[in-house]
């Protein structure tokens, strides 16, 4: 007897049921995007009920109440303020109030806090939060070029969780044994952070912390001999597009006219937002997660050790403007909208549990330096 | 051009589908019958749209060309002639100057008293351009969903709906065309070889070199008996040629035809019903 045929057949059934039942198949009617001139085919085709998803996933909540910016200032009435030490009382509550809803509502506030003396940096989210605020300041101070003044708040990345669900760390990747197969570059696994596909693993730490060259579009028709890239660098960059592409929630159309990636002149203006997006990222993991390596433990950490870093679905969460372009800095302007203070402790010397404060040695803010009195007292009653 | 003397013998009446004995007659070597005049007529027509929409555009330049269908805007409505409105009366043309070939072609069948399979792989050409043309973007909702009519512009065209889907190589649909295509040169080009080798025997007539006989198909045979085992014979090359160069195309319809009606999503993301199985996750 023939037992191929049920055993082929018998696959058959199986494979063939998995594509129709498995694949997350849409269906007409959909909604289209028209990017380019008529004909050009830069369209971008929605689905309507995976766009509906989106919508309820991605909603800014409100703040808790309207806080009073008039008052007594946090760092007067609190210990151990350095960052929001500028906010009024009730402001700083409100704040408190927020960031809890926005990272840890289910922790509360000893996700953050030793509740005996809330002024403590012990628990080591204390001082990655103050950290983060700085980022946070940061981003919404010197990267207009990318949020433009929507801003981001803690809640964009976060939204309700300790740990942003759309973060990166060093791949795994299976290694350069088996050389006799050819070097794999990376490649031939499943790349979560590029949409699934199979191109380089490791494409998010070559532009998002180091800043490997990312065009590398030769100029010309025919080759001259000036462009030294090859196919391999070409993946590298198609992994980075596959991922800016999927965490926004959009195709290579809303950047590219595909005629030529290269040409700036061609592109949609998103483009350029998207330049800047891509060294935001690169100075948010290099100036900020990564100095952070010290006092995270280990669980917080990836697969080989790094920290937890930044990719542009950490903010995106699969839609093209984070949030739907709704601007939650517009009511916490004052806590997150403009640096404070940008001071940078030495956090190789954290030891959680006992530091119970976490600040550079010149900071001002909790003992102010000897003549500098004058100035303080000056800032606090020009507020 | 001359007629051949044993081709009149061929040169019989009836078997028109339409219009009787009307235009049932030849004009040099080419046979008219009704669907030879629309052919003609659609053709005319539409060629004289497309110069009149070079006309109006920015170039005379041949590659740079374009008759660009309408704004998505427009849905499946009527668009102004400039705006699309040109490329909706030729898109009608094409298909009408198309689908008339095909029949002449049919009516050329029935008089010759042979099989439709020229006039049906015809249809299967005919299908793919009307899945690009009409069926897609009727699915889509919008005549701008087709493809623009010019030389570079339809490359980009093809280009940047493919990124539209991220990595079109990732379409299963895709792979099976390319596959296809591929395996449809295969076969012609071993067909070929095979044909030649066999009618081209060699030997120039000199010394040991003796001027060979021209081969049977026995001898074809043989060849692909003793080098692979197997020899699908005379016949049926053509039947597999056939269908390997009709399903190239019809899977091409349908990569596109999915591409949107059917996905929205990067074509990478489709495999996830791989990652997926039940085996391993």
């Amino acid at each position: 007897m023939k037992l191929w045929i049920p055993f082929a057949a018998a696959a058959g059934v199986f494979v063939g049921a998995a594509i129709i039942f498995g694949a997350d198949w849409d269906l007409p009617p959909v909604d289209t995007d028209q990017i380019g001139y008529r004909g050009s085919g830069m369209y971008h085709t929605l689905d309507r009920e995976d766009q509906a998803a989106l919508k309820l996933a991605n909603v800014a909540p409100e703040p808790p109440y309207e806080a009073d910016p008039e008052g007594d200032r946090a760092k007067d009435v609190y210990e151990n303020v350095q960052v929001l030490g500028d906010l009024s009382d009730d402001q700083f509550t409100q704040f408190m109030a927020s960031i809890t809803e926005w990272v840890a509502p289910v922790q509360g506030c000893a996700y953050c806090h030793n509740e005996e003396n809330l002024a403590s940096d012990e628990v080591y989210t204390k001082v990655v939060a103050r950290r983060m605020i700085q980022m946070t300041q940061h981003v919404n101070e010197d990267w207009q070029a990318h949020v433009a003044q929507t801003g981001v708040t803690c809640y964009t990345c976060h939204q309700g969780q300790p740990v942003p669900a759309n973060v990166w760390a060093r791949n795994l990747v299976p290694g350069e044994k088996g050389t006799g197969l050819g070097w794999s570059g990376g490649q031939n696994i499943v790349n979560k952070a590029a949409g699934n596909t199979s191109l380089p693993s490791n494409a998010l730490e070559s532009y998002l912390l180091e800043d490997k060259p990312i065009r590398v579009h030769s100029l010309t028709a025919l080759p001259n001999g000036e462009n030294p890239n090859t196919t391999k660098e070409t993946e590298s960059t198609w992994a980075l597009m596959m991922h800016m592409s999927e965490s926004l929630g959009v195709n290579c159309m809303t950047c590219h006219n595909s005629r030529a990636f290269n040409d700036w002149d061609q592109s949609p203006p998103q483009r350029v937002t998207a330049w800047h997006g891509i060294r935001m990222a690169r100075d948010i993991n290099q100036s900020f997660m990564t100095g952070l390596a010290p006092v995270f433990p280990d669980n917080r950490k990836g697969p080989e050790g790094d920290v937890l870093k930044v990719g542009c679905a950490t903010c995106h969460n699969g839609v093209q403007k984070p949030l739907y372009g709704v601007s939650m800095l517009q009511d916490y302007v004052d806590s997150l909208g403009s640096k404070t203070n940008t001071d940078v402790p030495d956090f190789t010397t954290y030891k959680p549990g006992e530091t119970t404060t976490m600040s550079p040695a010149k900071t001002t803010s909790l003992e102010p330096a000897i003549g500098a009195g004058e100035g303080a007292t000056a800032l606090a009653s020009a507020d | 051009m001359a007629l051949l003397s044993f081709e009149r013998k061929y040169r019989v009446r009836g078997g028109t589908l339409i219009g009787g004995d009307l235009f049932d007659f030849w004009v040099g070597p080419f046979y008219v019958g009704f669907f030879g005049l629309t052919a003609a007529f659609f053709a005319v027509v539409g060629t004289a749209l497309i110069l009149y929409g070079a006309a109006l555009g920015p170039t005379w330049n041949i590659w740079r060309i374009s008759i660009a269908p309408p704004d998505l805007s427009y849905g499946l409505g009527l668009a102004p002639l400039k705006d699309g409105g040109l490329w909706q009366i030729i898109t009608i043309c094409a298909i009408g100057a198309f689908v008339s070939w095909a029949l002449r072609e049919v009516e050329i069948c029935r008089k010759l008293g042979i099989g439709y399979h020229v006039p049906f792989a015809f249809g299967v050409a005919i299908f793919a351009y009307v899945t690009l043309v009409v069926i897609r973007p009727v699915l889509l909702g919008a005549w701008g969903h087709g493809f623009p009519y010019g030389i570079f512009s339809h490359l980009d065209w093809v280009s940047n709906v493919g990124y539209q889907y991220l990595h079109f190589h990732y379409n299963p649909a895709h792979m099976l065309a390319v596959s296809l295509f591929f395996t449809t040169t295969l076969a012609l080009s071993l067909h070929g070889g095979l044909i030649l080798s066999a009618a081209n025997p060699g030997g120039d007539g000199s010394l040991r070199n003796k001027q060979d006989v021209v081969k049977t198909p026995e001898y074809e045979d043989t060849f692909f008996r003793d080098i692979i085992g197997y020899s699908v014979g005379t016949l049926g090359i053509h039947r597999l040629g056939l269908v390997l160069a009709l399903n190239a195309g019809f899977w091409s319809a349908v990569c596109i035809v999915i591409s949107g009606p059917l996905w929205n999503k990067g074509w990478p993301q489709w495999w996830n019903w791989w990652l997926d199985l039940p085996i391993w996750s």
